[in-house]
């Protein structure tokens, strides 16, 4: 024991004296765990947030009878109650307010099954209240709320999502100005025996099972996937310094491995004492790591819930939660690192014989063969990325092809540097010049692993702006196409719209109706829109694909477009039809792109949605109008007739909106390209850390024919800026190739739009220009180091002591 | 069942008052009125087939059936079929914000097993409600629906349906009497301070039809009695509970009589003897004497399941025996109600409501 204790301060002694490397080691380790599981409590409280809705009104629990054609008449409830079948009626709508869209609930809680009553309305005065028109929300939505935009009391609810409200179905039905409709029936677990079959009192409804997975988390699963993938090249990327931290001390504890050996310690014993210290590590930055990724994901989680809000329409909870599953998991993946970075070294001492030479050499000098072995290993994964892109369907042979992919490329690189420098040798003039080329070659072996993760980490930084940037360009173009008129009005009942159209006739340039439905289209809860024939859609609609006459076709109601998400899901063209509500097999005659939006959507020309979904609310409406006259036009709307603020916006304010959304979408990818750079970085500082002090034998016959060390010292900035700068240089190919990854199999899968790509040569020197800077920020302190060693530092090289 | 009741007992305590023991009496009915609900007044003037129907501005309302029948296996059964109105204000509306609610419950009852099912629903929506004109009072698939003929009285002739999980039933029930109305000519005193409900009955009924149980359907015959009854709040604050009876004397005269427990022990009954053509006659506080005889436990009390019931005035010395001491009805509110037989003085069957018991 008394040995085992000895031995394990001595080892431990190691880190007081350098506590540079100590802190290193434990910084990479926390930086790696920390965006890891980072990006896993977000994924997890995105994760509840949809668990929470799904189960809201026990839709995970409960059969549901829902109608294809969307809501439907209470008469059919009644119907089917009066028949004998316990079912409950829900009313599920949307309604936007200046917060933004809020999903309203509408229920019975007199009928409602157990499994869906989300409220506890057991005391008399709550059920009382909440049947007289008490609507509960999430607190942060009441707060919201409660500052004006909504008439009616208001009860904070912690067991409701983040953006739903929670009211009887009677009031449901007026907020959502859908009166005698409901969207569907809960089914009770048990029902009475010898009821008539449902399809004889009620043909129209189809029965369908509970809900383990909403529709949001399926749509949401590519975001997360996304994310996760972030985190896992950023553990990577940090795993890279522990990896040459701890390779570093193993390489300055060489004589005291050999000197304790010597002593009598087992190699049993010695690796044993190792692997304790790497566990005491993982643990300690285990933990660090985890407080950081709880306050990187608590930084982040806003932005993304806005994100998913935006984009999927799906809530999320912005506070986060701590939960023991990712406790643990963090933990597990803290150790599971750095045993994996430990590795090597603990597999080197286990093979080291007693009285070895205890003599420092550049660790990890890899031998012609071992290069070799290396770059065939890139190319296998190379061809292997290519056939899993050209072979493989949806997202994950994606991120498998991109994994692969950036991979290969990494491990390619030090053959790629190795024969630029070979390359630049030839131009090297003079014995330091030549030295200086053929000592960079002769270092690249230490450096490869810290500009591998460089390369990696640039590729994903120009892969994710290009990705970024394009997007940006297509949906600001696309937006001015498709919000091209001036102001955008919705009326609160029929009434009130018949009133606004006659008011508005002798104001505007054309009154441009947007009615929708709410169906399904091909299995999925979609749209279907009604638009007038008018130049507005003629001359702007973003159509990717057309037939002939399409917009005549469109207005005569013999054909309809499709949004370009349902086209790829489900392979239609124009030429094809698709099944809308009420059994019509419309001709698809063109497919218009429709970013941001996540569920299907039908167009159809306005007589024909009116001739077949008459009763449909005709609610709102497209203004044009001089551009100049549309706010005083918003003003008057409100003091002339009356309308509340909320029910009208202008373009320009829509636009900055749907800017805002989309700038939010990426602020998180942005985030972790930033961290994952600074990794990067730290990685080139360990290892150059860990090569200066090995390379004083190398350096000192220099010193000793004349060089200063101050040259010395300016030689090893120079060859890091060198190093950086080829690595972006060959980082920026790779880089392209995840760019067009992203959008052309990524993206398709995970939002099912394709967009151009367009690229942003800028960007590239800046990142060029960072990368260099990074590299030489992580040369300085190695260098100053040289230029202030003592010379007798340098003349104990040749002294024969060591 | 079991679980369904519990649930939607959370979500409408309100209609249980679940404190059947406090003092706030039970169902809710010696709750403190709100304001707004109209108020029994003696002497009322019945106007049929209107009153048949669904009173609104009043606080709660049934419509009662309870029927003891004998199956063509030799068997003794009974059921019951109930619709309560509840308001949670004085209106009523043709929509959801329509303030009623209503509440089902149906009750079959054999020597050995007791079967039970209950269903609420909103008012406004055609979930429930009673019409007059053709008379239909009706909660899901449940009904009571008249037959009788136009110049007849809406309730002397009826079908009567109800289902449950496990059991159902349909009933053709043919009234050879005319209405009773109880206490003072329908208004009913509970308290002596003077609480007080509209009541009125059907006592004449008889039954057939077929009852669906587990093991196969059952041809019945029987009679029944409905009651009906509306207030704004019948009982007092230190009243408890109640035990309700309604008894078909073999010699062709029925009797209601009720006693209202009182937590002070200064309980309150009341009663009426109805001979065979109808005439009722109203039996003053104290006329009607009932004491326990057995006591049962079921659903962790103990409930008296066989009483000695006394009528001095009229002769009545008898004792009540229940088909079967576990009818329970395990509802929101959960009370005991299920066919008795009568024996003493007076033989015939009946049928017994026993509430507020822990």
């Amino acid at each position: 024991m008394s040995v085992f204790l000895t031995s394990l301060v001595a080892l431990l002694s190691f880190w007081r004296r350098h506590p540079g490397q100590f802190l290193t080691l434990l910084g990479g380790l926390t930086l790696a765990t920390a965006l890891w599981s980072g990006v896993q409590a977000i994924n997890a409280e995105a994760r509840a947030s949809y668990a929470e809705a799904a189960s809201a009104l026990g839709q995970d629990e409960l059969d549901r009878l829902i109608s294809p054609d969307g809501p439907f008449a209470e008469d059919i409830y009644i119907a089917l109650r009066r028949a004998g079948w316990a079912v409950s009626p829900v009313l599920e709508g949307t309604i936007t307010r200046d917060s933004g869209v809020i999903r309203v609930l509408g229920i019975d809680p007199i009928t409602a099954p157990p499994a869906a009553q989300t409220i506890d309305l057991s005391a008399t005065e709550d059920l009382r209240a909440f049947l007289s028109g008490r609507v509960y929300g999430a607190p942060e939505l009441v707060a919201t709320l409660s500052e004006g935009g909504f008439d009616a009391p208001l009860t904070a609810s912690a067991n409701l999502a983040s953006n739903t409200l929670l009211m009887d179905i009677g009031l449901a039905q007026q907020v959502l100005d859908q009166r005698g409709l409901i969207s569907h029936l809960l089914l009770w677990p048990s029902q009475h025996k010898g009821l008539p079959p449902i399809a004889e009192i009620a043909p129209m409804l189809d029965r369908v099972g509970p809900d383990t997975r909403s529709d949001v988390a399926s749509l949401t699963n590519s975001f997360h996937l996304n994310l996760t993938a972030f985190g896992l090249l950023s553990f990577a990327v940090g795993l890279f310094i522990v990896h040459s931290a701890i390779g570093l001390a193993f390489e300055q504890r060489r004589t005291l491995f050999r000197t304790l050996r010597a002593l009598g310690v087992s190699a049993r014993v010695l690796v044993g004492l190792l692997v304790a210290e790497t566990l005491l590590f993982a643990l300690l930055a285990g933990v660090l790591g985890m407080i950081a990724g709880f306050f990187i994901a608590a930084l982040l989680l806003p932005d993304v819930a806005a994100t998913l809000q935006g984009l999927y329409g799906a809530a999320v909870d912005d506070t986060l939660t701590l939960r023991p599953s990712w406790w643990i998991g963090g933990l597990a993946i803290a150790i599971l690192g750095a045993a994996a970075a430990a590795a090597q070294s603990l597999w080197r001492l286990w093979r080291l014989p007693i009285l070895a030479p205890a003599q420092p050499r550049a660790w990890a000098r890899a031998s012609e063969a071992a290069l070799r072995r290396q770059t065939a290993l890139a190319f296998a994964l190379i061809i292997a990325a290519v056939s899993v892109g050209f072979l493989g369907d949806g997202l994950l042979s994606g991120f498998a092809m991109l994994g692969f992919g950036l991979v290969g490329a990494a491990l390619l690189l030090p053959v790629v540097l190795s024969a630029l420098l070979r390359l630049g040798a030839r131009f090297a003039s003079g014995p330091v010049s030549e030295w200086f080329w053929a000592d960079t070659r002769q270092q690249l072996p230490g450096l490869s692993l810290a500009l591998m993760a460089l390369l990696l980490a640039l590729a994903a930084n120009i892969g994710v702006s290009t990705m970024v940037g394009s997007f940006r360009l297509t949906f600001t173009g696309w937006l001015d196409q498709r919000l091209a008129s001036e102001v955008y009005v919705t009326a609160r009942s029929e009434a009130e719209a018949e009133a606004l159209r006659e008011w508005l006739e002798p104001r505007v340039d054309a009154i441009l109706p947007i009615w929708n439905l709410e169906a399904r289209l091909a299995g999925q809860p979609g749209e279907v829109y009604g638009v007038a024939d008018h130049p507005t859609y003629r001359d702007n609609w973003p159509l990717l694909t057309a037939a002939p006459d399409v917009w005549d076709r469109v207005a005569a109601g013999t054909g309809v477009l499709i949004n370009e998400q349902l086209s790829r899901r489900e392979g239609l063209f124009p030429g094809d039809t698709i099944r809308l509500p009420r059994q019509w097999d419309a001709p698809i005659v063109g497919v218009y792109s429709d970013y941001g939006n996540p569920e299907p959507q039908a167009m159809v020309g306005l007589s024909a949605f009116q001739a077949r979904y008459p009763e449909t609310p005709r609610l709102r409406y497209a203004l044009r109008i001089d551009p100049r006259l549309a706010s005083g036009l918003m003003e008057e709307l409100q003091t002339d007739f009356g309308l509340p603020a909320d029910t009208m916006i202008d373009q320009a304010s829509i636009k900055s909106i749907s800017l805002q959304i989309f700038e939010r979408t990426f602020t998180v990818t942005g985030a972790l390209n930033v961290l994952t750079l600074s990794v990067a970085a730290i990685a080139i500082l360990t290892s150059l850390l860990t090569l200066a002090r090995m390379r004083l034998p190398q350096l000192a016959p220099l010193w000793a024919l004349g060089l200063t060390r101050k040259r010395l010292a300016w030689f090893e900035v120079l060859r890091a800026a060198l190093l950086g700068a080829l690595t972006a240089l060959a980082a920026l190919p790779v880089g392209l190739l995840l760019a067009w990854a992203l959008l052309a199999v990524i993206n398709v899968d995970a939002f099912g739009w394709r967009l151009p790509m367009h690229v942003f040569p800028a960007d590239w020197l800046v990142l060029g220009l960072l990368a260099i800077l990074a590299a030489l920020v992580a040369a300085a302190w190695p260098a100053r180091w040289l230029s202030t060693r003592a010379p007798s530092d340098l003349l104990r090289i040749f002294a024969n002591e060591r | 069942m079991k679980d369904r009741t519990v649930a939607v007992a959370a979500a409408l305590a309100w209609f249980s008052m679940a404190d059947l023991g406090s003092a706030q009496g039970f169902a809710g009915l010696g709750e403190t009125v709100e304001d707004g609900f109209t108020q029994p007044v003696p002497n009322p003037e019945f106007s049929f087939p209107a009153d048949h129907g669904a009173h609104p501005s009043y606080r709660i309302e049934w419509w009662y059936l309870t029927s003891n029948l004998t199956g063509s296996d030799g068997k003794d059964y009974g059921i019951q079929w109930t619709l309560f109105r509840s308001a949670l204000a004085p209106t009523q509306t043709d929509d959801w914000s329509s303030p009623q609610i209503w509440m089902g419950h149906a009750g079959l009852t054999t020597p050995d097993q007791h079967f039970v099912s209950e269903t609420l629903a909103r008012d406004g929506v055609g979930q429930a409600g009673v019409t007059t004109e053709p008379f239909l009072a009706f909660i899901d698939d449940w009904e009571m629906r008249s037959t009788a003929s136009q110049d007849a009285d809406a309730l002397s002739a009826l079908t009567l349906t109800a289902r449950g999980e496990d059991f159902s039933y349909a009933l053709e029930l043919q009234a050879d009497g005319p209405l009773v109305f109880q206490g003072d000519r329908g208004y009913s005193i509970k308290s002596e301070s003077g609480q007080a409900s509209y009541y009125y009955s059907q006592p004449f009924y008889t039954v057939s039809g077929t009852l669906t149980l587990p093991d196969g359907d059952v041809e019945v015959t029987g009679s029944a009695w409905l009651d009906r009854e509306w207030s704004s709040q019948p009982l007092e604050d230190d009243q408890t509970g109640w035990d309700w009876f309604s008894l078909h004397l073999d010699t062709d005269e029925r009797v209601m009589g009720f006693r209202l427990r009182s937590a002070t022990g200064n309980d309150f009954t009341a009663a009426t003897w109805i001979a065979p053509g109808g005439l009722a006659t109203a039996l003053p506080n104290g006329a009607f004497q009932i004491t326990p005889l057995t006591t049962t436990e079921v659903a962790g009390r103990g409930v008296p399941t066989a009483w000695r019931v006394q009528i001095p005035s009229r002769g009545l010395d008898i004792q009540t025996t229940a088909l079967n001491p576990r009818s329970w009805m395990e509802t929101l509110f959960p009370y005991w109600e299920g066919p008795i037989r009568l024996s003493g003085s007076h033989t015939g069957r009946g049928y017994l409501e026993m509430t507020g018991y822990e």
